[in-house]
This record gives structure tokens, C-alpha cells and sequence, in this order.
């Protein structure tokens, strides 16, 4: 008799053993410290599309809005602390809170659309939030942005008597909310939410028939994936101890649903590889930063033209057809 | 009253711009079922190529012609090169290619061009004239005309001409407009050619007024997008509509309400017809068959 | 007792009337199959009863309770399953997921504790297992269970949508062609197992084309004809009906019909 769930147990564990490799080693070939900070944008990338992993992976969903979520996260920690008084620790969860909260009112109505008018719908809800970050300078700074408190993690270690570098431990802090993350996200996809979600990617109307509350578990990916956006763009400011309404805007919403789409839509590693790829190439060619847009929308043509299904799977593809 | 008046001024001129943007996402629409992301980047490049070629020397006509023909050229080249390969992609990835081309263009013009904001000469001047106690710009008279000229022209071309009723053939059904004998890989070039020539005069006619930049496509293109919505995707007349009402709610958002929050006008009118009329003011509801 | 009852059931699709005042009852342990030429409306009945149309007119009654219009999911809800003529398989699911995703109404739960991976979870996925692995036997696609769907072939896909289908564990099953491009044997291998799920207590209602199964296995024939009832009864007077033959073959074919028959 078979053990039960042997593949899908493995799959999972491949995935979360890949990605604590990963983090764990990747430190033992910086050449530098520069590349502590790499890492770090790296793995908040590669939360915030783990997030869009749950809406697009496996509901089937499109957001050209979502880094709307990840200015608020940002905006909470930028604003928490100054105008509440608030840790800037829990600034995040309220940010997160909020963000939930925001998402499920705004997304009944919303996930009733489909295909193109989806994706404008929510790409206009987030070049809404940015503009409203933009605009309302007398409490968030307006285009040139605010500062962000410290996050206080680094003193408290201090207390304890661990002495840490600053890059270091973002590395390390980003890298293990990631885990947190993608543990989360791989739990969801075998459960029974997570088989109701995929269900109603492939056929609505099928998985009606078995009894999914369609509009109900759509809504719940938009939510969980505006929270994961929400905690990224919150670690980014508390990270670059800054924020500007930027992290809001439409270019923002694109570069993360093409990271997720470019590795592949429908696993975590696939999304977070995505996340590498376009999160490190930018950063390791600064020469070309006049070349960055062509880049970028080639990048993305052609994959979509070539590999519409992303990299990992396409690769895996290859890999089988080569081995059989 | 004559506030009134000068608002809608300007909204119209700028409606007319969205109005012609949003006629370039109908045909496209209606000929592949695509919704082209890059469509803002046609009326920029019809801008930006204009202003080059007459800083390079060129007469101003001969600049304009050579930016639309250009232009068309890089909309038959989208197709050609990215659209047609991805035949039968999901909703995402056609999305994901369009506004990778849309990103792919801009920055191709930010490399070639500059980072500036640019003009030309206005055709006819810039002395307002003075209707009703309000003024209006010369160019904008051209913006309107030329609006007119095209919607009635395409009109024309639709309903009378052969190969115009070869394009709403195609568009209404690519296989049977292929078995009677329609070259559709023509149609699919001419639609998306016409597509971005029309987009480029927009950029031409409305340059004087608004100047132009490398990255003055992405604004357009949204605004445009939500006229085509308002107007009922797929609707010729509706872009019209659609984008006159666009420029009409934008300018009296801006004069009544708020300036900063006048661009927000579009994406509100975006949100509230997709939850309240999804297909628009003259479009057509679908039924899912089982 | 009915369980199932539907009377005066009508829909029109832009000025084109496609079912009109069908009415019958189908009951537990029963198999009643809806037949007639093409286009006669049979899967635009199911769809009606299945609510994925809402009925112009009409009513759909089950046990009693008023369901006309009710949503696929509150109709699955309340016992109600069925296949597609066009599949509406889980393609990019595995096989075993397919059916396990049948089984939702029993395994859902709260998606907190699915993102979490508790206890919970964990135990209702794996009775989901062990309940989908039965079925993925009961239609003989036990070895394809970690596949993924879109590898089966055709008949094979019709079996999995049968299994999905039972996952729930429906007192009313719909099948719409589930025999539909399948080769004599699996034809015989999907009409075992039809009668074998009514002889479990479920009411069964089928729509088919293929006579031989139709007659072998139907209690009850209901005989449509653009979208209207022109016959009813037992198999054998239904195929003597010579209306039900004219429906079929045409006018002139049903008078040299019914001379054939006697």
C-alpha cells in the first residue's frame, strides 16, 4: 500500500528543503556585504509573489494593483510609529490587518469581473492608493516620501549580547519570514481550501457543481495575497528606513505579477525564482540602468511568447522529454 | 457659466485624444480580441518622432506624416512579432506581452530620444479665440476636427468599403472570414497598423497642448482604456462617446473638485462601470455556454 | 416518493425558445433518461435543473423544496451532482485531486487552519484521500491517480467525471453523455456502473444518445423534441412511439417506420 500523500508530501519539502538551502548557503559566496542587501530584496520580492502565487497560481486570478497593498504595509510602518505611537513591529501586523481588510471590501465586487476587465479594475484600485499616497502630503510626505523608523530588532539582540551587522541580519530576518511565507502558501495548495481554489482555476462552473463558494474562496486568495503584499512592501520600508509613494504604482504592480509569472504562476518555487531572477539582474547591472525598461519588457515578451507556463516548468518539461 | 464653459473646453480637447486612443483598443479589440497595454505608447511615439524629425530639419507636415507611418509601422510589427506567436495564450500572458511591449517601447524611446518634455509649433497659431466668454486654443479645434475627420472616416470605411467589411467580417469570425476567402493575416496587419497610425495622430494633434515624453503613454493609455470600457468594448461609436465623457468628467474634476485627484477621475469611472454596467454604454452582455 | 420533480421548466435564448413546458420526476434507485435528436434542448434541461441557467418558467422541485434557480453550489448542497457533455475536468489537476476536489462539501473547512496545516486539516485531507482513491477504483483509473488529468484519454476523462461526481455522494446524479465517444466496452463498463449507482439508492437522470444503453437500463425515457416533451413511458413503448420515431428520422421515415414496427 502506497504511503499516503508521498508525492505531494515531497513536493512541499523539496520546495521549503530548496529554499532553506538557499539562505542558509548563499551567504558563504558573497563577495560582500553588498550582497547581504541583494538577498534581502530578493526574499521580500519573493514573499510578496508567494502572496500572488495563492491568487494567480492557484485561483486562476490576475492583479495589476497589488503593490496598492504593499504601499500600504509600508505607509502603516512609516506612519505608526509617528502618528500612534505604535512599535514599528506592530505597525506591520496592523498594516497587514488593514490591508486584509481593505482587500475584502474591495474585493466582492471586484472578483465578480473576469480576464481584461479584472485586470484593469484592479489595476485601477492601485493606481488609486498611490495616488493618494502621492497627493496627501500633509501625512505621508506626498512624492518625496518619509522615513521609516528603526525596527529595534538589531538593539534587542545587542541586550541579549548577540552583535550582528545590520545587512546581515535582514538577510536573515527577510529570509526566514520567506520560509514563513512559502510554509504557509504549500500548506494551503494540498488542503481542501487549497483544492477549492485550484478547482475553480480550471472550471468555474465545475467546481460549483461540487459545491465551492466560488466568489467566496476567490476572495479569500485576494485577501491572503494582499496580506503577503502588504508584510513585503512593511519589511521594504522598515529595510530601506524609508518609503515613497513609488512602491504603490502601476510599474511595481507589473514587476511583481512578471516575477511571479516568469518563474512559473503555479508553484512557490517557481514564483520565488522568478523573484530572484528579476530582483538580482538590475541590481548586478547597474551599468545598464538606461537600459533597464528595454530590458525589462523584453524580458517579458518573450517569455510569455516562448514560455507562457514560466521557466520552471517549461525546464522541467525539457528535462522529462530529455530523460524519457 | 462661462467657467462652465471653459471646462468643457478643455474637456473635450482632451476627450478627443481619449476618444481616438480608445477607437485604437476598439479595432484591435475587435480584431484579435487582445487589449493592447502599448496602445498610449502609438500616441507618444506619434509625438516624440514628430518633434525629433522637425528639430532634425524636416517641415512639419512631412515630420507628421513620417511619425504616422512610422508609428503604423511599429503597430504591424507588434503584431507580427508578439502578438501572433502567443495565438490562443490566456488572458495573463497576452496581458503580460502587451504591457511588456508598452515598457519595451518606452524605454526604447527614452534611448533614443531623451527624458524630456517636448513640443512643436502649434499648426495655426496660439492666440485663443473667444466663444461665449471662455477661450479655446487653435489647436484644439484641430484636435476636435481631426477626431471628427478619423471617426467619420473610419465610419466610411467600415460600412461602405470592401476591405473595411473585410476587417468587421474577420473581426466577427476568423475562420469563416477565412473560408470565404479573407486574407486575415492582411486583416490582422491592417487593423492593428490603422490602430496605431490613429494613435499617433492623437499625439500629433495634441502635442502643441499637452507636450510629450517618453513616458507619456502609460497615462494615456489607461485613460483611453477606460473610455473603450465606458463606451462598451468593442463599440466604435461608444469610444467615441466614452472618450468625450472621459475628458468631460476629468476637466470638471479638476476645476470643481481637486487637481491633484484629476487623473484618479478615470480609474473611477473605470471602477464604477465595471461594477455597475460591464458593458458599457453601448455594448452588448455576454452569456457563458455550458 | 419523487425526489426529483420539474414542471413547466422553459428558457429562451434571444427571441429563440430552445425548452418549453418539460415537466417529470425521477426517483430514488431509478434511472430516467432524457433523449431526442440534436438540439432538442436536453443539456439546456440539465443546466436548468443543474442551475447553471436560471429557467424563464417552470419550476424545479427536490424533496419537496423549491430549487428553481438556486446556485450549482447550493444544489450540490442539497444532493445534487453531475457530469458535463463538454468535461469540465480539472485539467491541470492531477487525477486523484480531481475527485478528491468532489468531496469539498465534506472537507471544507476553515482556510486559517489549511494555511496553517493543522491537525484538522490534515486528517480531513487525508479521509478526502482515502474516499477519492475508492472512487478512482470503483471507475477503474486507480493507477492514473498521480497523473495529471489532461494526460487521460477521452472515455477515461468521462470516468473521472463520473467519480467526481460521486464524491460528493449525491442522492441525484446527472450525467450528460457519459458514454459519449467511448468504444463498446467502456460503453458497458459506464452502463454496470450507472446501474450499479442506482441500485444504491441515488435517482439518476440521464441524457444520451446511445440507444442500446438508453434501452437496457432506463426505467423511465423522457423523449424531447426542439425543446418540447413528446413522449414518456417505459422504454419499449417510447421506441415504438411513432412520434418519438418521426422526431428521429423525419416525417416520411416515421410513417415507413411505423409500418416496420406494427
Amino acid at each position: 500500500m502506497r504511503p499516503i500523500f508521498a508525492k505531494p508530501l515531497s513536493a512541499r519539502h523539496a520546495t521549503l528543503l530548496a529554499l532553506l538551502l538557499l539562505i542558509a548557503v548563499a551567504p558563504a559566496f558573497f563577495p560582500s556585504n553588498f550582497y547581504y542587501r541583494v538577498g534581502t530584496l530578493i526574499f521580500i520580492n519573493g514573499l510578496a509573489v508567494t502572496g500572488l502565487v495563492v491568487l494567480i497560481g492557484y485561483a486562476g486570478q490576475i492583479s495589476l494593483g497589488h503593490a496598492g497593498f504593499a504601499g500600504l504595509g509600508a505607509y502603516a510602518c512609516a506612519l505608526g510609529p509617528v502618528h500612534l505611537g505604535l512599535p514599528p513591529a506592530l505597525s506591520l501586523v496592523l498594516g497587514a490587518v488593514l490591508s486584509g481588510l481593505l482587500a475584502w471590501l474591495v474585493g466582492r465586487p471586484i472578483l465578480r469581473l473576469k480576464g481584461h476587465y479584472l485586470a484593469i479594475a484592479t489595476l485601477g484600485f492601485g493606481v488609486l492608493v498611490s495616488m493618494v499616497l502621492a497627493n496627501e502630503a500633509w501625512l505621508t510626505g506626498g512624492p518625496d516620501g518619509m522615513a521609516v523608523a528603526d525596527l529595534g530588532l538589531r538593539g534587542l539582540l545587542k541586550s541579549a549580547g548577540i552583535k550582528v551587522g545590520n545587512a546581515e541580519l535582514w538577510y536573515w530576518l527577510a529570509g526566514l519570514i520567506l520560509l514563513a511565507g512559502a510554509w504557509l502558501a504549500l500548506n494551503l495548495k494540498d488542503s481542501p481550501s487549497g483544492r477549492a481554489l485550484r478547482s475553480l482555476h480550471d472550471s468555474e462552473v465545475a467546481a460549483r457543481t461540487v459545491g465551492v463558494d466560488v466568489a467566496g474562496y476567490k476572495l479569500s486568495a485576494f485577501v491572503i495575497s494582499a496580506v503577503y503584499a502588504s508584510v513585503s512592501g512593511s519589511l521594504l520600508a522598515l529595510t530601506n528606513r524609508f518609503v515613497t509613494p513609488d512602491i504603490a504604482n502601476f510599474l511595481h504592480s507589473i514587476e511583481l505579477v512578471t516575477m511571479t509569472v516568469l518563474g512559473g504562476a503555479g508553484t512557490v518555487i517557481g514564483a520565488v525564482t522568478g523573484a530572484l531572477l528579476l530582483t538580482a539582474l538590475p541590481q548586478v547591472l547597474t551599468a545598464l540602468q538606461e537600459y533597464e525598461h528595454i530590458v525589462f519588457g523584453l524580458i517579458m515578451m518573450l517569455v510569455m511568447i516562448f514560455l507562457p507556463d514560466g521557466l520552471l516548468p517549461s525546464l522541467h518539461r525539457l528535462l522529462r522529454r530529455r530523460s524519457s | 457659466m462661462s467657467e462652465l464653459l471653459q471646462f468643457t473646453f478643455s474637456g473635450l480637447t482632451v476627450g478627443a485624444v481619449y476618444a481616438l486612443v480608445a477607437l485604437g483598443f476598439t479595432i484591435i479589440y475587435n480584431a484579435s480580441g487582445v487589449v493592447n497595454f502599448a496602445q498610449g505608447e502609438f500616441v507618444m511615439l506619434g509625438g516624440m518622432i514628430t518633434v525629433f524629425a522637425h528639430a532634425a530639419g524636416a517641415p512639419l507636415p512631412a515630420a507628421a506624416a513620417l511619425a504616422v507611418v512610422a508609428t503604423a509601422a511599429v503597430g504591424i510589427l507588434l503584431n507580427k512579432l508578439a502578438i501572433e506567436r502567443a495565438r490562443g495564450a490566456s488572458v495573463v500572458t497576452l496581458i503580460i506581452i502587451t504591457i511588456g511591449a508598452s515598457i519595451f517601447l518606452r524605454g526604447a524611446a527614452q534611448l533614443g530620444f531623451d527624458k524630456q518634455l517636448h513640443r512643436f509649433p502649434s499648426f495655426s497659431g496660439d492666440d485663443p479665440i473667444a466663444i461665449g466668454g471662455a477661450t479655446i486654443l487653435p489647436q484644439s479645434l484641430w484636435m476636435l476636427f481631426g477626431a471628427a475627420v478619423v471617426f467619420a472616416g473610419l465610419y466610411l470605411f467600415f460600412t461602405r468599403s470592401l476591405t473595411g467589411k473585410a476587417v468587421l467580417a474577420t473581426a466577427n469570425n476568423k475562420l469563416a472570414a477565412q473560408l470565404v476567402g479573407i486574407d486575415t493575416d492582411f486583416v490582422m496587419a491592417l487593423s492593428f497598423g490603422l490602430s496605431a497610425a490613429i494613435g499617433a495622430l492623437a499625439g500629433i494633434l495634441a502635442t502643441p497642448i499637452t507636450l510629450t515624453s517618453y513616458d507619456a503613454g502609460t497615462a494615456l493609455a489607461l485613460k483611453g482604456f477606460a473610455a473603450a470600457m465606458l463606451g462598451g468594448m468593442g463599440n466604435p461609436f461608444g469610444a467615441l462617446v466614452g472618450g468625450l465623457l472621459v475628458g468631460l468628467i476629468e476637466a470638471m474634476t479638476a476645476g470643481y473638485l481637486s487637481s491633484d485627484y484629476k487623473d484618479a477621475a478615470a480609474f473611477v469611472v473605470i471602477l464604477a462601470v465595471l461594477f455597475a454596467m460591464p458593458q458599457g454604454l453601448f455594448g452588448k452582455s455576454a452569456q457563458e455556454r455550458v | 416518493m419523487t425526489l426529483l420533480e420539474i414542471e413547466g421548466l422553459g428558457i429562451d435564448f434571444g427571441g429563440v425558445t430552445a425548452v418549453d413546458g418539460v415537466g417529470f420526476t425521477a426517483e430514488p434507485g431509478r434511472i430516467v433518461s432524457v433523449i431526442g435528436p440534436n438540439g432538442a434542448g436536453k443539456t439546456t434541461l440539465f443546466n436548468m435543473i443543474s442551475g447553471v441557467y436560471l429557467p424563464a418558467r417552470g419550476r424545479v422541485r427536490l424533496d419537496g423544496e423549491d430549487v428553481t434557480g438556486l446556485a450549482p453550489n447550493r444544489l450540490a448542497e442539497r444532493g445534487l451532482s453531475r457530469t458535463f457533455q463538454n468535461l469540465q475536468v480539472f485539467l491541470r489537476m492531477s487525477v486523484l485531486d480531481n475527485v478528491m476536489a468532489g468531496r469539498h462539501l465534506a472537507e471544507r473547512g476553515s482556510t486559517l487552519a489549511d494555511l496553517l496545516g493543522l491537525p484538522s486539516t490534515r486528517r480531513r485531507s487525508r479521509e478526502t484521500e482515502r474516499a477519492a482513491r475508492a472512487l478512482l477504483e470503483r471507475v477503474g483509473l486507480e493507477r492514473a491517480a498521480e497523473r495529471e488529468a489532461s494526460a487521460l484519454s477521452y472515455g477515461a476523462l468521462k470516468r473521472l467525471e463520473i467519480a467526481r461526481a460521486l464524491a460528493s455522494r449525491p442522492r441525484l446524479l446527472l450525467l450528460d453523455e457519459p458514454a459519449a465517444g467511448c468504444n463498446p466496452v467502456e460503453t458497458e463498463e459506464i452502463d454496470a456502473l450507472i446501474a450499479a449507482i442506482a441500485a444504491e439508492g441515488v435517482a439518476v437522470l440521464l441524457v444520451e444518445h446511445d440507444m442500446k444503453l438508453v434501452m437496457k437500463i432506463s426505467h423511465h425515457v423522457v423523449v424531447l423534441d426542439h425543446g418540447e416533451k413528446i413522449a414518456e413511458g417505459a422504454p419499449e413503448t417510447v421506441a415504438r412511439d411513432p412520434k418519438v420515431v418521426e422526431a428521429y428520422l423525419g416525417a416520411h421515415a416515421g410513417r415507413e417506420g411505423s409500418h416496420a414496427l406494427g
